[in-house]
């Protein structure tokens, strides 16, 4: 039945325009809807992440205004539009003004691939994995520029770690995700979850499945640039890092996209590892959009675990972080590529 | 190949400003770091953002005057400075105080060295990047924070020495107070090496990162928990005890790796050594007076002095030249963190930024005290 009010829409379209007229009025209003998106899941995943450090850090959080304090990070977006956008006279203005987009716009298309439920996904193609790791890729590009456009010191070091950081860390996870691909035999997300109806990835890969999933979450963390892989903001030595120079808006771009970078990556874990918006054992699989509270629940439960790593461990110096990437990660990674095409190959998986 | 490589790939040095304003100073220390790429090569400390001029102001005020500017200097162990001031004149004029009040002083003492401490611990995880331990280390220190509130009236500059003893008696609920106290925090210590001091990521941030050997702390003059954790002895708890320290058993804490793993150990096994001190007094506070009579104007006869007491970072001394005035002709305060912080360069050379943090860390400076 809510199914119906797609088609609807897309007839209703159809009335007064002509097909691509309305196909193109269709993805504005997608492209729309995704913006709010963005924007909702920011705003609510910093009002988690408060609630959450106030959890370990034995205080409440933001309790005050509205229900829970949730709309304490509506007053704080409010208060970042409403700032004047300061800028550094010898900064490189253009490359300065445009670096934020870039890390929005990636955060923004990395999105349109995940799929919140079986009915709502934007972007559903054949490579989609794929698609996924190379768009995530340029949003280092972001931070590189704001490091070195900002002229600068602490945001060029900022900017310098995050260019190290990330090309290092992007292996991890784009190996992490082959080996599961090599399991799923498919880069399409929805076909990813279609394959585990009859059980999840971590289920049926075991051994290999499960080293993945934690290598994963290692490089995921430090993906999405959080503690114990903070580095690139680290504030007891750089200050803000690549964003110290910027405000109001330009600063809360970064903000948001952290965070919603932190959700994509959640995502990605549950799509490959515990089943995307699939119920456990099907128990809701027949109900329409049923599928986005079992995603919401599984995707929460990730980046539960990922503030739980930020609010428990100390900073990793630069060295360090490449010595485990380097000489471990990958070294355990491409050993366990070719342990999950054996198991594959050999029809040893559950 | 690889003095090749570094004859063809010539890296710029630059100058980085670390502060006034900075998280990492801990007040408004500016350090005007030389780096290569993220590499140390030079650091120049550069003093004097707060500096109040208070051993001037000392030659203007009476001896009474003059401990309550001593809390401005080391904040953190207020109550420590106060007694030196007061020692020293005590000594000066013979002024014998009664078993009471050295015991009350020396348990405010080992309360004020855990709260300095416990914050230190707090900022320490917070420099690696270790958010959480600040919010733990202040549930301890806002329970000793109550318990001097209560007894002195004041939570962080008491001012509860006077020349002579003690400005009130002890509130009633101080026993019961400080054994609660120990009862948690006997409790809460074992979690602090839980959560920091046996993480991997914490060892290796500070495990053999910023080396002094025994020399040259010592030619560097370094005191306090610092130098003991490159095992140099330099307790003047032990060395020259005053108060109740001659009666009570405790352990000078030394160790001998000299990084900055040994200066954290140090400060954590200095805390369980307080703790213990607090244990053996906490039913032994003898009754009697807690303020000896003294003299309405005191004037020290004319001569030298010099009063050194073991203040949480180190060797705090109190100098005083006097002419026979009611106001000292001179003071000196010889402030432990000064002498701690000269050391920086020495031990984060060729080393990095966020090793220079945690080095500065474990030095557990306290500007005001550095600049007077």
């Amino acid at each position: 039945m809510i199914l119906n009010i797609f088609t609807d829409i897309h007839n209703k379209l159809l009335e007064h325009m002509s097909g691509g007229a309305a196909h193109i009025t269709e993805l504005i209003l997608i492209a729309a809807a995704y913006l709010g998106i963005f924007a909702i899941l920011g705003l609510l995943l910093v009002w988690l992440e408060r609630r959450v450090a106030g959890f370990f850090q034995l205080r409440l959080g933001p309790n005050r205004v509205g229900p829970f304090g949730l709309f304490q990070t509506i007053a704080d977006a409010l208060k970042l539009v409403s700032k004047e956008l300061t800028g550094t006279v010898k900064a490189d203005s253009m490359l300065y003004r445009t670096a934020p987009y870039f890390v929005i716009t990636t955060a923004l298309m990395a999105l349109s691939l995940i799929p919140f439920s079986h009915e709502i996904q934007a972007f559903d193609i054949n490579i989609g994995v794929f698609f996924l790791i190379s768009v995530s890729s340029v949003g280092v590009l972001g931070i590189f520029l704001a490091g070195w456009a900002s002229n600068n010191k602490y945001s060029l070091i900022g900017g310098m770690r995050t260019g190290i950081q990330m090309i290092s860390y992007e292996l991890s996870v784009g190996m992490a995700i082959v080996t599961m691909t090599v399991l799923a035999g498919t880069l399409q997300i929805s076909e990813i979850i279609e394959i585990q109806k009859d059980g999840w990835l971590i289920w049926k890969g075991h051994i290999p499945a499960i080293i993945a999933f934690m290598i994963f979450m290692i490089a995921g963390t430090a993906e999405s640039n959080r503690t114990p892989f903070d580095l690139v903001e680290a504030e007891s030595e750089l200050g803000a890092g690549f964003h110290t120079e910027y405000s109001g808006m330009n600063f809360a771009y970064y903000f948001l996209a952290e965070f919603v970078n932190m959700f994509i990556i959640a995502s990605v874990a549950v799509i490959l590892f515990f089943g995307g918006w699939l119920s456990p054992f099907g128990i809701t699989d027949t109900i329409p959009f049923a599928g986005l509270f079992w995603f919401t629940v599984k995707v929460i439960g990730v980046i539960f675990i990922f503030m739980w790593f930020r609010w428990t461990f100390p900073r990793f110096r630069i060295d360090q972080l490449l010595t485990l990437e380097w000489k471990y990660l990958l070294p355990v990674n491409m050993v366990n590529i070719v342990l999950m095409a054996l198991i594959v190959w050999l029809g040893l998986t559950l | 190949m690889e003095e090749y490589l570094t004859d063809q790939l010539k890296t710029q040095e630059y100058f980085l400003n670390m502060g006034p304003q900075h998280p990492a100073t801990h007040g408004v220390l500016r350090l005007l770091l030389k780096l290569d790429g993220e590499i140390i090569r030079n650091v120049d400390m550069d003093l004097g953002y707060i500096h109040r001029s208070i051993e001037k102001m000392c030659e203007r005020d009476t001896y009474k005057q003059i401990i309550h500017l001593t809390d401005r200097l080391d904040y953190l162990s207020s109550h420590i400075n106060n007694e030196a001031v007061c020692l020293l004149v005590e000594k000066a004029l013979n002024i014998e105080v009664t078993d009471r009040i050295k015991v009350i002083r020396t348990m405010m003492d080992e309360l004020t060295r855990i709260s300095s401490h416990v914050l230190w611990w707090g900022v320490m995880g917070m420099d690696i990047g270790a958010l959480t331990t600040f919010m733990y280390g202040f549930r301890e220190r806002e329970m000793i924070n109550d318990i001097f509130e209560e007894t002195c009236g004041a939570r962080l500059t008491m001012n509860y020495n006077v020349i002579g003893g003690l400005r009130y008696d002890l509130h009633e609920n101080f026993v019961k107070r400080v054994k609660d106290f120990i009862k948690h925090f006997k409790k809460k210590l074992p979690e602090y090496d839980k959560l920091l001091s046996n993480n991997v990521i914490f060892r290796k941030r500070l495990e053999g990162i910023g080396y002094i050997s025994k020399e040259d702390a010592v030619a560097y003059g370094l005191n306090g928990p610092t130098a003991r954790g490159s095992g140099v002895s330099c307790d003047i708890r032990k060395i020259h005890p005053y108060s109740a320290y001659d009666r009570v058993d405790f352990e000078e804490i030394t160790f001998p790796e000299g990084d900055s793993y040994a200066r954290y150990k140090v400060r954590i096994q200095e805390m369980h050594q307080s703790l213990s001190i607090l244990e053996q007094l906490v039913d032994k506070i003898p009754e009697g007076e807690y303020k000896v009579k003294t003299k309405a104007v005191i004037k020290l006869p004319e001569g030298d002095y010099l009063q050194r007491v073991e203040s949480a970072r180190g060797d705090f001394g109190v100098y005083v030249k006097s002419d026979g005035q009611k106001f000292p002709y001179r003071v000196k305060f010889r402030s432990p963190g000064f002498a701690n912080l000269t050391a920086l360069n020495k031990m984060s050379e060729g080393l990095k930024i966020a090793d220079l943090v945690a080095i500065l860390s474990t030095i557990d400076i306290v500007v005001p005290d550095i600049d007077r």
